[in-house]
């Protein structure tokens, strides 16, 4: 450690390079953190929902309904302990790319069947199920509109034609990452309404009485319509949010793959630099050599010098992620709820930083240690 | 007077090792850089390439994609009946009324994993109307029968698709009739039947979608004002080439995001590169740069020499970046396209254009990274710097 002043004072001779040097680690670090932090945030995505949820849509695609009878058939069916049903309603707000989830639910059992994900005020609850034009509308969604309390907020229907005016009467908060502070929701019944002869749920979700009776509970519904005319795919939620995860195809090899890139292009930059300043500093190693420095602790000098550099850019670039996205409450318009910097992607981040320094810093080290003084100081610049 | 060029490609090869890292990095950054440009470009063109300027698609009022939409019969035949609608050899209306869904069907991955595909029913007039789409395989679909085509880059991703092969869906079995080509674009992600087969096992006596061929191109505007003012019809007619093109928006947005993204980080980094080689460069020549001065080379000169110099080898990594990007251009890929729900297929499209931006961009990073060490050379002090 009483070598630092010396590593240090190294450093700083060349600010501008050590900082650009620095700064370009920590700019590809924060790259790689989002990157691979876009991969498991899908990834999470496919794990979050719970396994004591059931989904069940249409065999046949998810755009066609079911019917409604089917809500007392599945609540029949033993192991199912409660039952709601959704729309997508897909409307959109002013301008096409005002992009949110907006859907339509049976509110009381769809606010009872997700009670364990989200907290609204029993005020503005018992309000919002009162009211038949009424929505709730999760807090980032509310605060990215400027919206408020009361206020009302006209939907442009694409699947069900038509202008839909809501009021907002509650604004819920997620407390769990699966589910999206993007999104609106109201009445069923507004939609049924106004076109009774068409609308139906377009899925329900079940309750189980004990999460390990799915397999059986999936079998047993599939079965019962599969001669229908409305067959049904049922399964947990886990698996139904999986499957939207999957349908991005193969996002995560593009971005692990740009990944790589990154990283190896940051190796050439300080590996780069790292050989200037070495290069530059031939004759001072000879002076070391002479006064009495090992070639041992030459070699941990110019490593430790990598080190400083490449774990400054670390902290930088993996801090900065790990800090930054969360207070910007990024989620690619929604498409990513709940993206967040892992502590296993920090974690692989350092690691490369530790091998960056390794790989920067082995042939200057290296040649520093093995130059005999008088070669050294034979070398002019 | 100027400084050749071929000193500063010398005093490049001086520096091999250092050279070839800034070169390399500033080809990493343009290889990514013009393969994610070519990824949202090849989505962006399959989609493209699915419409024609000289089509109409008529939707639902208010319908922003082929699957929120909805046309009964009669109105498709008030549509069918529009007088700006062409002719075919046979003196019949080029109007294909059509059904637009997508269906879960098994992947080619195996395990049960399903995949939501758009299956279209046409009838045998839609192969006039969209001009391009042919069969490559086997051949057309029968009329009156359960059979489909396929498009070719939808086919290898699913299980049970080959010619003669059934493939089940909407409860039902169906003869794979043929493979059909249809110029790269998104009908090649589709399954097309006969309409009249499809509709009652899809979504009831509706269509989602009528297609007509104009008599010309320009008389788009008298046709959509004719139908959208017709108290009968509640519809939207759009030009088909760019109701496609709008349906790729959402993705297109997130793939030039992402571009810009990380490209821009990633170019602000090489950067970062290419200003400490030309620092050093600067520092490690202060006595060749004192010499050139005492010569009488003018310090613009010596500046332009040093940007040159940065821009030069900036070039080298840009070329190298575009070689390196260049065997992706075809490579088929697919995800989803967010307007229908359903798999899009589609192939990496690298362009004369994107090269030339990568190269551009390179160029830039070269200039942005040259400039401050070269203004420092052409600064210097000559007595000092000879000392």
């Amino acid at each position: 450690m009483k070598y630092f002043p010396l590593v240090w004072a190294n450093l700083t001779r060349h600010k501008r390079r050590t900082v650009l040097t620095t700064l370009s680690v920590a700019l590809a670090l924060f790259l790689f953190a989002s990157l691979r932090s876009v991969v498991t945030t899908l990834r999470a995505g496919a794990e979050v929902g719970s396994e004591s949820r059931m989904i069940v849509q249409s065999a046949k695609a998810i755009v066609f309904f079911l019917p409604m009878n089917y809500r007392e058939r599945l609540l029949a069916v033993p192991g199912v302990k409660a039952v709601t049903w959704a729309d997508w309603f897909g409307g959109v707000y002013q301008d096409p790319k005002n992009f949110f989830a907006s859907f339509a639910a049976d509110a009381e059992s769809y606010l009872d069947m997700y009670r364990t994900d989200f907290t609204l005020p029993a005020d503005q609850r018992a309000a919002f199920i009162q009211e038949r034009t009424a929505c709730i509308v999760g807090q980032h969604l509310l605060e990215k509109y400027g919206w408020h309390l009361g206020q009302n907020v006209t939907l442009q229907g694409t699947i069900f034609q038509g202008d839909w005016t809501l009021t907002i009467r509650g604004v819920y908060h997620a407390t769990t990452p699966a589910f999206s502070e993007d999104a609106l929701m109201f009445h069923y019944e507004m939609v049924y309404e106004r076109y009774p002869r068409w609308v139906q749920p377009g899925w329900y979700v079940l309750e189980l009485t004990n999460p390990s009776l799915a397999p059986q509970v999936a079998a047993a519904i599939d079965s019962e319509f599969k001669n229908s005319s409305d067959p049904t795919k049922t399964g947990t939620e886990r698996a139904f949010n999986a499957g939207f995860v999957t349908m991005w195809g193969n996002v995560s090899f593009l971005m692990n793959t740009i990944g790589m890139a990154v990283v190896f292009a940051i190796l050439l930059v300080a590996a780069n630099s790292m050989m200037l300043s070495a290069r530059e500093r031939t004759n001072e190693v000879g002076v070391l050599k002479t006064v009495g420095f090992g070639d041992r602790l030459l070699f941990g000098l110019v490593m430790a010098e990598a080190g400083t550099i490449a774990l400054m850019g670390a902290v930088l670039g993996l801090g900065g992620a790990k800090l930054l996205y969360p207070a910007i409450h990024f989620s690619a318009m929604g498409f990513l709820p709940g993206f967040a910097v892992t502590a296993g992607t920090l974690a692989l981040g350092f690691a490369i930083a530790v091998a960056l320094a390794l790989a920067s810093g082995l042939v200057p080290a290296w040649n520093a240690a093995r130059l005999s003084a008088v070669q050294a100081l034979r070398h002019v610049e | 007077m100027k400084i050749p060029l071929v000193y500063n490609v010398r005093s490049l090869a001086r520096r091999p090792v250092s050279s070839a890292m800034t070169a390399l990095g500033v080809a990493l950054v343009v290889g990514v850089f013009i393969a994610m440009l070519a990824l949202a470009n090849g989505f962006k063109m399959a989609l493209v390439r699915t419409g024609s300027p000289g089509n109409v698609l008529v939707l639902r009022k208010g319908a922003d994609s082929e699957l929120s939409s909805g046309i009964s019969r009669d109105n498709a035949a008030i549509i069918g009946a529009l007088p700006e609608i062409a002719t075919g050899g046979d003196g019949q209306p080029l109007v294909s009324p059509e059904v637009f869904v997508p269906m879960n069907l098994e992947s080619a991955a195996g395990g049960g994993e399903a995949q939501l595909v758009v299956t279209r029913g046409v009838t045998t007039r839609a192969f006039e109307v969209r001009q391009g789409v042919r069969i490559v395989h086997g051949r057309m679909f029968a009329p009156g029968r359960d059979e489909v085509i396929i498009g070719v880059a939808i086919a290898p991703r699913l299980a049970h698709s080959d010619v003669g092969d059934t493939i089940h869906f909407a409860g039902r079995g169906w003869l794979v009739a043929g493979h059909f080509a249809a110029g790269g674009s998104s009908f090649e992600s589709e399954i097309w039947g006969e309409n009249e087969q499809l509709m009652p096992v899809l979504r009831g006596q509706v269509f989602q979608v009528v297609s007509f061929r104009l008599k010309s191109a320009g008389a788009f505007d008298a046709a959509k004002r004719t139908l959208e003012d017709d108290p009968r019809l509640q519809v939207d007619a759009h030009r088909e080439s760019e109701f496609y093109a709008s349906q790729s928006l959402v993705l297109r947005t997130i793939l030039n995001f992402l571009a810009v993204f990380i490209t821009g980080i990633m170019a602000v980094g090489a950067v970062f590169g290419a200003v400490n080689t030309m620092y050093a460069a600067v520092a490690s020549r202060t006595g060749e740069i004192a010499v050139l001065l005492t010569l009488g080379f003018r310090p613009r000169s010596v500046l332009a020499s040093f940007l040159a110099e940065a821009a030069f080898l900036a070039l080298v990594g840009g070329a190298l970046g575009c070689l390196v990007a260049l065997p992706i251009n075809g490579i088929v890929t697919s995800t989803t396209n967010w307007s229908s729900f359903s798999m899009i297929a589609f192939s990496f499209l690298v362009t004369p254009r994107i090269l030339i931006e990568g190269i551009v961009f390179s160029v830039v990073m070269g200039l942005v990274g040259g400039f401050f060490p070269a203004r420092r050379a052409s600064r210097m002090p000559v007595v000092q710097a000879i000392r």
